[in-house]
């Protein structure tokens, strides 16, 4: 008998980052092979890692299944009227500057109906961090195409494959006037808690994009098969690629194998946040 | 850099079962392998990980299952050397 043959896994009743969440309402709603838990999870060790109390941390989601985020947070916390997390969370970021506003949303939420929004915010750079969750289509009404599913990938209202183009998020945050910009995927924990992290301890807007699986819309009707399966396209295609300034070219293909998907911490520039803009 | 002293930690790992959804990220990530399917299932009939026979020293306590799982329902402590020695 070797000394460790007795390490085997053990039977726990709660997690040690339990704390910063509503373990009450686990497990969550969110399908087997979704990577919106594991954003979360991430947030709650960005806020552990802060070093801010938790009373400063202020969580705004808006709707779809990435809004379901707020809820499961044990930190003040609002969940948003469809593609108006933004608005509130400026109304929090401007009122109460000592408050560490998240928003936590999906890419409809943000992009779609939430689009003026986030170009305003960012052009305005008020103090907000947004982790927008990228699934690619509109996961909870049924797999609907919306601005972020990338040309030719199927959905519910385009069968054959979407026409449009798509929005390339990091570059429309950059151009917009975000002073940090990073794309992480749901794989690359580590760098995504570091990048929310850095939009904690960073004054003026910062935009997260995470690619995250949707096997249940995105993944069925583009016969990706199960959420770890889009986590291995991930894998196997992601390029780092910190600092890069070209974000133009930064479009995500996940048809075209030999298309890389970029990812990265983008832009880390300084600008005068919002309220200290003309002093 | 001295090989000899460098120290391999070693992993514990802890199942929160009821939360587990199966999702094989813990399993297909562990850069050791450490991990597989229970032949049981939770109340919801879902198949959570367990350490794999002959794989009960492999866990580095590196961390990565217990962060990339979306239902927070793994984690990993290191045993102490005390305990181990």
């Amino acid at each position: 008998m070797t000394t460790h043959e007795h390490i085997r896994e053990t039977t726990a009743n709660i997690h040690p980052i339990d704390k910063l969440l509503r373990a009450d309402r686990l497990p969550h709603i969110l399908c087997a092979g979704c990577g919106i838990g594991t954003v979360i999870h991430g947030y709650a060790h960005a806020i552990a890692a802060s070093g801010i109390e938790e009373d400063r941390h202020v969580c705004v989601s808006g709707i779809g299944c990435s809004g379901r985020a707020a809820g499961y947070v044990n930190v003040d916390s609002y969940h948003a009227t469809h593609g108006r997390a933004l608005p509130f969370a400026l109304g929090i970021a401007v009122h109460r500057p000592e408050l560490v506003v998240t928003v936590i949303s999906g890419d409809g939420d943000l992009t779609a109906i939430g689009g003026n929004h986030l170009i305003h915010a960012a052009r305005r750079n008020a103090n907000i961090n947004v982790i927008c969750i990228n699934n690619f289509n509109y996961g909870m009404t049924g797999g609907q195409v919306g601005p972020t599913t990338p040309v030719g990938a199927k959905g519910t209202t385009a069968p054959t494959g979407s026409a449009e183009a798509p929005f390339n998020l990091p570059y429309l945050a950059k151009a917009t006037g975000a002073v940090f910009v990073a794309r992480w995927t749901i794989l690359h924990v580590r760098e995504l808690q570091d990048a929310i992290l850095r939009s904690m301890q960073k004054p003026g807007f910062c935009f997260t994009e995470v690619l995250a699986p949707c096997p249940t819309s995105f993944g069925s009707a583009n016969q990706l098969g199960p959420g770890v399966h889009e986590v291995e396209i991930y894998r196997q295609r992601c390029v780092v690629d910190n600092g890069n300034p070209r974000l133009e070219g930064l479009d995500i293909d996940l048809i075209d194998e030999n298309k890389p998907i970029t990812v990265g911490n983008f832009v880390d520039v300084e600008r005068a946040a919002f309220g200290e803009q003309g002093r | 850099m001295d090989v000899s002293r460098a120290q391999v930690p070693l992993g514990r790992v802890h199942v929160i079962v009821e939360r587990c959804k199966q999702c094989n990220f813990c399993i297909d990530y562990c850069p050791t392998s450490v991990l597989e399917y229970s032949p049981d299932t939770n109340a919801k009939g879902y198949h959570f990980p367990v350490v794999s026979q002959g794989k009960e020293t492999a866990c580095v306590n590196c961390r990565f299952c217990d962060l990339i799982c979306p239902e927070l329902a793994i984690y990993t402590t290191e045993v102490e050397a005390e305990q181990t020695a």
